[in-house]
């Protein structure tokens, strides 16, 4: 990976690879970055650890060309440098993998690559690279795909080899982790610590503070725009960590409900339900089977495009199943009633996509509130919009789920993705649901809300609600479930008491081995 | 580069309602150069285009004869555009309705019944709806694209009432014209102010604008119409049913262009002939973007697109100039309301400066 070149120009003199000094951006409303001054040495691995709304995104988005900073100054091997656009950020030799992909639809694996290469001459050969850094990697990957087929894990790898083809010296890792399976995240990590050893600096950007204490040499903490403090992670407690990102004292999440499995009536039972998949190359669900009761919280753990959106689908009513006894809510044969009628057995959802999908980004946080609760909440009588109820139901998930946002008239679009999730899971739980199935409830949020969500799960499930929760966050799983199971290639696993299953078990499940086999190759 | 456009992040309600006056603003000065270029005095030309026709009260009357055939079609057109739900093909649907309404008054003939014009607006409604509901039908079974089949269905409609006239009801009294026979007093839509031409098709559109509000603003379908055009995959979480709404969309706004061709028919032409429109289903699309596809809006681009039907008579007699002026200048406007419209998603922001200062800190 180019080690001789990365590692040779910050050795030269001892300057720092990247040094930010006083670095300011203004937005209309806000200051994202008030005096932030950051410096990256060649071979270091240095976390930046922040809430959403803190300035990280940002402060990268400066790094690498995307935004221009109102003031201040950017040092790379010393020499002052003007950032002009993202090629010239990976002229100079930043590479970054994005949170929010970058990626054109349409096109294939290599073209979408071969896209991001300024020169046509090492376009030649591509996919043979492709394939060679995706296999050292253990990125498994296609370049012949279109990429509108793959699922959010997979373009993210997608991401990943885009940027290790470009030989950086500095790669920005944006939320890497939240896609892979244990065992994929420790070859990450292996990865990631070969190029830093091989000179290359890392900017690692992230909320599991687990992961920055057994990866990183150093953090940068910022809360509001400003670096709070500076730390060697692996000698902070994750606690401590994540008091310093919110700047106030972490409540660790509780629940009441003990093991009350003795006769709690089964609110959600799937049966046997296979289902074609909607979708070209999507996921066929095979002869799934699953029974969540009142009071208990259902995780169903699985790598991306594995069948989730699927699953999903077919237990909201958006996908029909071939028969009315594949899904039962609350008692009543539910598997061929659309989603309307699902709800009015008491039946609420949250979809893992938050902009268009759970909410209509363009729409008011009014109209949002309106979309899945009009007929629980009584907001449509006769077919008009009772709007001065519509916006005190949208005002009471706001107050109650701690939204921030300019107030119920505020477009969804104008939301981070952490308020705009609390909002829905928010709209969904103030409907009081008997049964709650959630989708990738936490991705992408900070380190608050994501506890936030966890405890309003817990609380609901506490009064008696049955929770599915899909989610590739095991360790939010292992948090929050009574009992687990791994969705893979369509297929559920058997369905287990969390406390009787480890962690690498579940990751080889996510791999798809079979569930024997996976118990037979760890020992308990 | 001098400028570059930056995204805003959220629309701007301020450009969604500034773009079309922008537009038309820039329309008027294209066209100023237009007559200039045609040796025509500019200013003068302009005052005939636009200020002579509605220069007089009965002007002004004219002017909403004109616009309500638009402002009837733009209202469906607009509700359906909101659903992304892209009925191109009003004109036909237009020509059905009076067909339809059409074939009632003649059938009655001469007599005088009061059943003679409701009968004749629902036929006419029907007609319209008739003819969307085959895009509807192949959009929703067969997942065609109903902008393809809709605009295609308009000049099948076209021949189909070309025949009509010129075959079997043919005025056997018309000199052989291609017309059918006047329709009767009892089949004509009444004059509602009396001196002009304001019938009831004038206060239907007003009507139209009212109910399309109420659905638009106020209503659940509504709702759901502007949630499966804003997202359709939000709209089938929600559990709002995809075709049933695209077949609505398509009813209504088929109904509605249906409706304006009986008012045309049986009101200011009083006969069926092959050009009963003058492109009433296609100017209509523009107004509906023009009026932000919100019902009100659409009244006030009904008016501004219905004076540059009369502006293009009054330039075609008073300065000689062919009566293609009015499609120049419709074609003109939504040129200038698209390229407009950029600003609601995107701020222009100038670079030059930019560049001066970040040299001087170097």
């Amino acid at each position: 990976m180019g080690a001789d070149e990365a590692a040779k120009p910050g050795m030269r003199d001892n300057a720092p690879l990247l040094a930010l000094e006083g670095i300011v951006k203004r937005f209309p409303m806000t200051v994202a970055n008030d005096g932030v001054s950051l410096t990256i040495r060649a071979g270091e691995i240095h976390a930046l650890l922040g809430e959403n709304g803190a300035g990280k995104s940002t402060l990268v988005k400066i790094i690498y060309g995307v935004m221009h900073p109102d003031e201040g100054a950017i040092r790379w091997n010393g020499r002052p440098v003007e950032i002009a656009s993202p090629a010239a950020a990976r002229d100079l030799g930043i590479g970054m993998v994005f949170q929010h992909f970058s990626l054109f639809e349409a096109l294939t694996v290599a073209e979408n690559i071969a896209l991001a290469i300024n020169d046509p001459k090492r376009r030649r050969g591509l996919k043979s690279r492709i394939a060679e850094i995706s296999d050292a990697y253990g990125l498994k990957l296609d370049p012949d795909r279109t990429v509108h087929h793959l699922s959010v894990g997979e373009r993210q790898r997608v991401e990943i080899v885009r940027c290790l083809l470009q030989e950086p010296k500095l790669l920005i890792m944006d939320e890497p982790t939240s896609v892979l399976t244990p065992q994929e995240v420790e070859k990450l990590f292996e990865t990631l610590r070969r190029l830093a050893s091989e000179g290359c600096a890392i900017l690692y950007i992230s909320h599991k503070l687990e992961e920055i204490r057994a990866l990183c040499d150093r953090a940068t903490i910022m809360r509001l725009g400003k670096v709070v403090a500076e730390c060697d992670p692996s000698r902070e407690t994750a606690k401590h960590l994540a008091e310093l990102m919110i700047g106030a004292s972490l409540r660790p999440t509780y629940h009441l409900h003990e093991d009350g499995d003795g006769g709690a009536p089964a609110r959600l039972v799937v049966s046997d339900l296979s289902l074609k998949s909607g979708r070209e190359h999507g996921v066929d669900l095979k002869s799934i089977s699953l029974s969540v009761a009142a009071g208990e919280i259902l995780g169903i753990a699985g790598i991306a495009g594995n069948g989730q959106s699927e699953l999903m689908a077919a237990l909201s009513g958006e996908a029909l199943a071939d028969r009315a006894e594949a899904v039962t809510i609350e008692g009543v044969a539910a598997g061929r009633l659309r989603p309307a009628d699902r709800r009015a057995l008491s039946a609420c959802f949250v979809p893992e996509d938050r902009y268009g999908h759970g909410a209509v980004p363009g729409m008011s946080l009014s109209e949002n509130a309106l979309l899945s609760a009009y007929q629980s909440k009584g907001l449509a009588p006769y077919g008009m919009v009772d709007a001065p109820k519509t916006r005190s139901f949208a005002r009471a998930i706001i107050e109650s789920f701690s939204v921030k946002s300019d107030g119920p008239a505020a477009e969804a679009q104008s939301l981070s993705g952490g308020n705009l999730q609390r909002f829905i899971v928010g709209r969904e739980i103030l409907q009081g649901p008997k049964v709650l199935v959630v989708a990738q409830p936490t991705w992408g949020l900070d380190a608050g809300a994501a506890a936030a969500i966890r405890q309003a799960l817990l609380d609901l499930a506490d009064k008696g609600a049955a929770v599915v929760v899909i989610s590739q966050d095991l360790d939010e799983l292992i948090e929050i479930s009574d009992h687990i199971a791994v969705i893979a290639g369509g297929r559920l696993s058997p369905i287990r008491p969390v406390g009787e299953v480890t962690m690498a078990e579940l990751g080889l499940l996510m791999g798809g081995a079979e569930p024997q086999e996976a118990r037979r190759a760890v020992p308990a | 580069m001098p400028f570059r456009l930056e995204p805003r992040g959220q629309h701007s309600r301020l450009w969604a309602w500034a773009s079309p006056l922008v537009a038309i603003v820039a329309t008027l000065i294209v066209s100023t150069v237009i007559f200039a270029a045609l040796g025509k005095p500019a200013g003068a030309a302009l005052y005939t285009f636009v200020i002579s026709p509605v220069s007089s009260l009965n002007g002004w009357a004219e002017l909403s004869v004109k616009a309500a055939p638009l402002v009837l079609i733009g209202v469906g057109l607009a509700i359906g555009f909101r659903a992304s739900v892209w009925n191109i093909g009003a004109e036909g649907q237009f020509i059905l309705g009076a067909i339809f309404g059409g074939g009632v008054a003649l059938a009655a003939g001469d007599s005088e019944g009061f059943w003679i014009l409701p009968a004749m607006i629902v036929a006419g409604a029907l007609g319209g709806m008739v003819w969307a509901a085959i895009p509807a039908f192949l959009k929703t079974r067969f997942n065609a694209n109903e902008i393809l089949t809709s605009l295609m269905l308009t000049y099948v409609a076209q021949l189909l009432l070309i025949y009509l006239v010129v075959g079997p009801w043919k005025d056997p009294e018309g000199y052989g014209f291609p017309q059918t026979r006047l329709f009767g007093d009892g089949a004509t839509m009444p004059i509602l102010v009396s001196g002009t031409r304001i019938h009831l098709g004038v206060l239907a559109a007003v009507i139209a604008v009212g109910l399309g509000w109420l659905l638009y603003a106020k209503t659940l379908l509504g709702f759901q119409l502007r949630v499966l055009g804003q997202a359709p995959r939000a709209a089938a979480y929600a559990g709002f049913s995809g075709p049933g709404l695209t077949w609505f969309a398509l009813l209504l706004s088929g109904g509605m262009a249906g409706l304006a061709g009986v008012f045309e028919v049986g009101g200011p032409i009083g006969q069926l002939t092959p050009s009963i429109s003058p492109g009433y289903g296609f100017t209509a699309i523009i107004v509906a973007f023009l009026g932000r596809l919100h019902p009100v809006g659409v009244l006030l681009g009904g008016l501004v697109l219905a004076l540059s039907y009369l502006g293009g008579e009054k330039a075609q007699i008073d300065l000689g100039l062919p009566n293609a002026v009015t499609g120049i200048y419709q074609g003109i406007l939504l040129f200038f309301l698209l390229a407009a419209d950029l600003l609601i998603g995107y701020r222009i922001r100038f670079t030059g400066r930019r560049a001066a200062a970040s040299g001087a800190r170097a």
